[in-house]
This record gives C-alpha cells, sequence and structure tokens, in this order.
C-alpha cells in the first residue's frame, strides 16, 4: 500500500524564552530529534510518549501548524514541509486534526452548526447544511445540536462536535491528539468506538496520540513511541505490547494499570 | 420552568430595560426638542427670573422645571443639552470605539511587529496627563463640537486598545484559532470571524461606559467653560451657572445634574445589560 506521510530526519527546535540574553538571540531547544517513519494509508497510528515527549509537536508538525526547522514531511508524494498558507490551503482539507480540548477548540460563541460549517464553506463545498446534517448523524448526534453553542453540551458530545468538524470535510488523514483524556470512562469507550467505525467507513488514516496504553492497544494497529525528541519503538501494535525492543517501553508496558485485579491472584 | 434561572435572567432584563429606556427617552427628548420644548432655551426674560419648579409655591405656569437667573426655562434648556450631550457621546464613543479595538484586536492577535508599534504607541501616549492633554489640544484647536470629540478619541482610545488586545491575546491561544488555520482559513479571516466574536461582549461594554465618559468629560469642559459657545444650552454650562446661585435657586442646579447623572448610569448599566441579554455564553 503507498504511503500517505514520510516523514525522513524531522527536526524541530524553538527558540527558549526562558533563556534568552537581554541582547541577541535566545537559545533553541530541539523537541524533535530526527524522526523518520512512514504512515501507509489506512493505518492507524498510535503515537505514545511520557508528557513532554514531543507527541503533540510531532503530530501539529504533520498537519503543518508548525513549520519543521529539518528533514522533509511528504503528504501523499508532495512537500509540505516549508509549504506557507497559500501553498497549503488546497491541502488543507485533506488532512484535518481533532483537539484535546474541545472547550478550547470550539468557538464558544459559534453555534454548532456553523463551527462545522465554517470549513467547508471555506473550501467551496456546495449543500453546505445537508453535509452538516450528515456529519452529525455520522457522529451520533441529533440534527437539533447544530442550533446550540458549545457550552450546552456534555464533554462527550463536545467531542462528537469536534469528530465531526474534522470528517465533513472528508480528508485522508486525521490527527487526533489525546482526545478521550478529558473523558470519563463510558463516553471515552463512545468516542473510540465512534472513531474506530468512522476509520472503517471513511477509510480514513489516522494519527492517535495517547498515553494511554490500552486504548492504543485496542485501536492501532501501529505503535510509535517517542521519549524525549526520538523515536525509540516503531512496529506493529503486537509486537510492541508483546515483545517490546527499547526498555523506554516496556518500563510503559509495566506501568498500565492489569485490566482484571483479580488475575493477580490466580 | 420554575427554578433558580428565570429569576435571574428577570433581574438582568430589568437593568437592560430600565438603562435603555432613559437612553431611548433621551434621544426621543433631544430628536423632538423643538416641538417638545414649552420655551425657546435662549429667550431670557428678567421678570421671570428664578422662578421655583411647578409643585413650588411661586411658580409660573409653563415652566415646570423652574428659571435660571437670567429667566431661561430649565426644562427647555435641558432638552436642547440633551442633543449635545447625545452628539458627543455617541460620535466620540463610537470613534475611540472603533479606533481603539482595531487597533487592541491587530496588536493582540496578529503580534509580531504589529504589536510592538501599537503597544509602544500605547505606552508613550499614556504617560501623558489626559486632562493637560486636552486642555491643551482644546486651547490649540479652539473650543467646538469637533475638538470636544477629538479631545475625548485622542485621550480615550488607549483604554480600548489596551483592554481588547489583552483580551485578543488570550483568544489568539485558544485552539480554535488553530482549529481555524487546519480548516485554511486566512488570519485576517479569523481574526473577525473567529475572535471577534468573542471579544464583542468587551467592546460592548467599553462602549456605552466610553459614551458615559464622554457625557461626563463634555460637561466637565462645559464647567470649565471649553465647550462649544456659551450661549448654547449644555448640561455643563447649566451644573456651573447653577451652582453660583445654589442658595436662591437650588432648582437650576440640581435637575441638569440628576439628568447628567441619570444618562451616566444609564449608560454603564446599558452595556453590561446588553452583554448579560445577548452574549450566548452568558445565555
Ligand atoms: N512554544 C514552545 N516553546 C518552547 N518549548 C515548547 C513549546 N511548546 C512545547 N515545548 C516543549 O516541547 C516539548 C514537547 O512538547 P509536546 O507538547 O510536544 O509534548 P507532548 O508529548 O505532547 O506532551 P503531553 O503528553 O504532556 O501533551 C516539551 O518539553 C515542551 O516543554
Ligand atoms: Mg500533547
Amino acid at each position: 500500500m503507498a504511503d500517505l506521510f514520510t516523514i525522513e530526519d524531522l527536526r524541530l527546535s524553538l527558540p527558549d524564552m526562558t533563556k534568552k540574553p537581554l541582547l541577541g538571540q535566545a537559545p533553541r531547544i530541539d523537541i524533535l530529534k530526527g524522526l523518520s517513519f512512514t504512515l501507509p494509508k489506512g493505518e492507524i497510528l498510535g503515537i505514545v510518549g511520557g508528557s513532554g515527549s514531543g507527541k503533540s509537536t510531532l503530530g501539529r508538525a504533520m498537519v503543518r501548524l508548525l513549520e519543521p526547522t529539518g528533514g522533509r514531511i511528504l503528504f501523499d508524494g508532495q512537500d509540505i514541509t516549508h509549504l506557507d498558507e497559500d501553498g497549503l490551503r488546497p491541502l488543507r482539507r485533506r488532512f484535518q486534526m481533532i483537539f484535546q480540548d474541545p472547550m478550547s477548540s470550539l468557538n464558544p460563541r459559534h453555534r454548532v452548526g456553523q463551527i462545522i460549517a465554517a470549513p467547508l464553506s471555506l473550501h467551496g463545498f456546495a449543500d453546505v447544511p445537508a453535509r452538516v446534517m450528515d456529519a452529525l448523524d455520522h457522529v451520533g448526534l441529533s440534527r437539533g445540536f447544530a442550533n446550540r453553542y458549545p457550552h450546552e453540551l456534555s464533554g462527550g458530545q463536545r467531542q462528537r462536535v469536534g469528530i465531526a468538524r474534522a470528517i465533513a470535510l472528508r480528508p485522508e488523514f486525521i490527527l487526533a491528539d489525546e482526545i478521550v483524556s478529558g473523558l470519563d470512562v463510558s463516553s471515552q469507550a463512545q468516542v473510540l468506538n465512534l472513531l474506530e467505525g468512522l476509520v472503517q467507513e471513511l477509510g480514513l488514516t489516522l494519527a492517535f496520540i495517547s498515553h494511554d496504553l490500552s486504548v492504543i492497544r485496542r485501536l492501532c494497529s501501529r505503535v510509535l513511541v517517542l521519549y524525549q525528541g526520538e523515536i525509540v519503538e516503531n512496529a506493529a501494535t503486537a509486537e510492541v505490547f508483546d515483545a517490546p525492543k527499547a526498555a523506554y517501553t516496556r518500563e510503559l508496558l509495566d506501568a498500565i494499570p492489569l485490566p482484571d485485579p483479580d488475575q493477580v491472584w490466580t | 420552568m420554575a427554578d433558580g434561572r428565570s429569576q435571574i435572567r428577570r433581574r438582568v432584563g430589568l437593568k437592560l430595560w430600565l438603562s435603555g429606556g432613559w437612553i431611548a427617552f433621551l434621544v426621543m427628548a433631544a430628536l423632538c426638542a423643538p416641538w417638545l420644548a414649552p420655551h425657546d432655551p435662549l429667550a431670557q426674560d428678567l421678570f421671570l427670573g428664578r422662578l421655583p419648579p411647578a409643585w413650588v409655591q411661586g411658580a409660573e405656569p409653563g415652566f415646570y422645571l423652574g428659571t435660571d437667573s437670567l429667566g431661561r426655562d430649565v426644562l427647555s434648556r435641558i432638552l436642547y443639552g440633551a442633543r449635545l450631550a447625545l452628539i458627543v457621546a455617541l460620535v466620540a464613543g463610537s470613534l475611540t470605539c472603533l479606533i481603539g479595538a482595531t487597533l487592541g484586536l491587530m496588536a493582540g492577535f496578529l503580534r509580531g511587529w504589529v504589536d510592538v508599534v501599537i503597544s509602544r504607541a500605547i505606552d508613550i501616549w499614556m504617560a501623558f496627563p489626559p486632562v493637560l492633554f486636552s486642555i491643551l489640544l482644546i486651547a490649540v484647536m479652539g473650543p467646538g463640537l469637533t475638538s470636544i470629540i477629538l479631545a475625548i478619541v485622542v485621550i480615550d482610545w488607549t483604554r480600548f486598545a489596551r483592554v481588547v488586545r489583552a483580551e485578543a491575546m488570550a483568544q489568539g491561544a485558544m485552539d480554535y484559532v488553530a482549529s481555524a488555520q487546519v480548516a485554511g482559513r486566512r488570519r485576517i479571516s479569523t481574526m473577525f470571524t473567529e475572535i471577534l466574536p468573542n471579544v464583542l461582549p468587551t467592546i460592548v461594554v467599553l462602549l456605552t461606559l466610553e459614551m458615559g465618559i464622554a457625557v461626563i468629560v463634555e460637561a466637565i469642559l462645559s464647567f470649565v467653560n471649553l465647550s462649544i459657545s456659551t450661549d448654547d444650552p449644555t448640561w455643563g454650562g447649566m451644573i456651573a451657572e447653577g451652582r453660583t446661585s445654589i442658595h436662591q435657586a437650588w432648582w437650576v442646579l440640581v435637575f441638569p445634574l440628576v439628568t447628567l447623572f441619570l444618562t451616566v448610569l444609564s449608560f454603564s448599566q446599558l452595556g453590561e445589560g446588553l452583554k448579560d441579554r445577548f452574549d450566548p455564553v452568558l445565555r
């Protein structure tokens, strides 16, 4: 199968404003230190790693919210590493993102219908209202939700709106950055089931960032383990969970609570 | 629904209705002053000087709020004075708001050199003592409606710029801005469609506050004789005149003062009321 993303030696550093001398340039901190991997079409890639390991930074570089300082990102064969916003605009429809905190990622003063419709209108879709309704149907929200404001929804419903906004454009790739970490366990399961179904139905390629390994294990076909801005493990999910190569991965796995407490006693 | 929320909403509505009602009443009075005013506001008649209001002993019929020491009708002068007060409030308030809010929005959201330039301008501006600055400006330009409005705009735009800048900066860090970028929206367009609706409630509150401030500034300038020509009835001018005869004719001072107070109070409450009523996040 063809690769949707090809990432070669991706580097990203940001100026460290806390250490900026009075005069002159701030020293740069390397956040991504040369990552290389490919993401084949149709895969669900799990990205795990400790806090501050660079997961979000990697994701935001892939959807070009951040510009890499080195290396290359190829999307469907096209080099998008240093494209400016004008160059990216035609491609923007094809890779979308779902954010961690829907309270922050949904404009509090726009109605749900407006939130889902805005990207559609931007990309010149015809029959926007019909597509908004279709997106709401897909994420299991009744059509009446189009007239609500985000603060009038529950956490799980808000995250569904975030998903609806992303899939309405019928993208090929979606980045999901810790999208269930703010939800309670039962909403988590519902949102994950929903996402799984949508990936199947719409033939999506997904990058799923999480620090919850049990979620990754359930959902993902491949896993990328990041440690301090470097890839320490990149393999099929079963392989990572059954025979982890890196010491850091083993540490992560040991930290997972056992799914069934009774197992300890048998 | 009989829960607590509906009661809060009723009280909110009251604030809006009272303040909006008074402003609307004032606007009508100003527009219809030529028909409403019982007398010519400039007509003097020394035989009718210092007549008390209608309900006090010794009043003449037709002079409902009494007359001043030159025999001019207080009610008619308040009605005509409302014209100047409202013009200043409306024009100076909107201009200040437009300039200050636009600069603040650009500085707070676009950041970079735009922010550097605008923030420096604000800092330098704020170092000037405002009252001296306005008196200087009017001294140079000469008294008149334009100079009053200009003085208010020139001094007060920083009030909007600072607050809106801070607010826009906070909103700019929200993920819905990143989301708009992922959707391919241009930055300028994001500023208007995503950020503006979120700073608008603050802008409305500031705008109505500014209108109240403009009314006060105009009154103060009239009081120190720096407003428009002294013949034209202004609330500040009336208060200044009333002050000299407070012991003989309290009504010359009290009625314009109460009108001024109610107007400024209404403007400040109007913004809060509008925000409570129309901000979707608070409803
Ligand atoms: N704007 C920034 N300026 C400087 N450093 C930053 C900036 N954004 C992120 N970093 C640093 O980059 C590193 C990686 O951050 P990133 O958000 O990618 O981590 P993460 O793996 O997503 O962590 P988490 O699981 O907590 O979300 C962190 O050490 C963080 O402090
Ligand atoms: Mg993160």
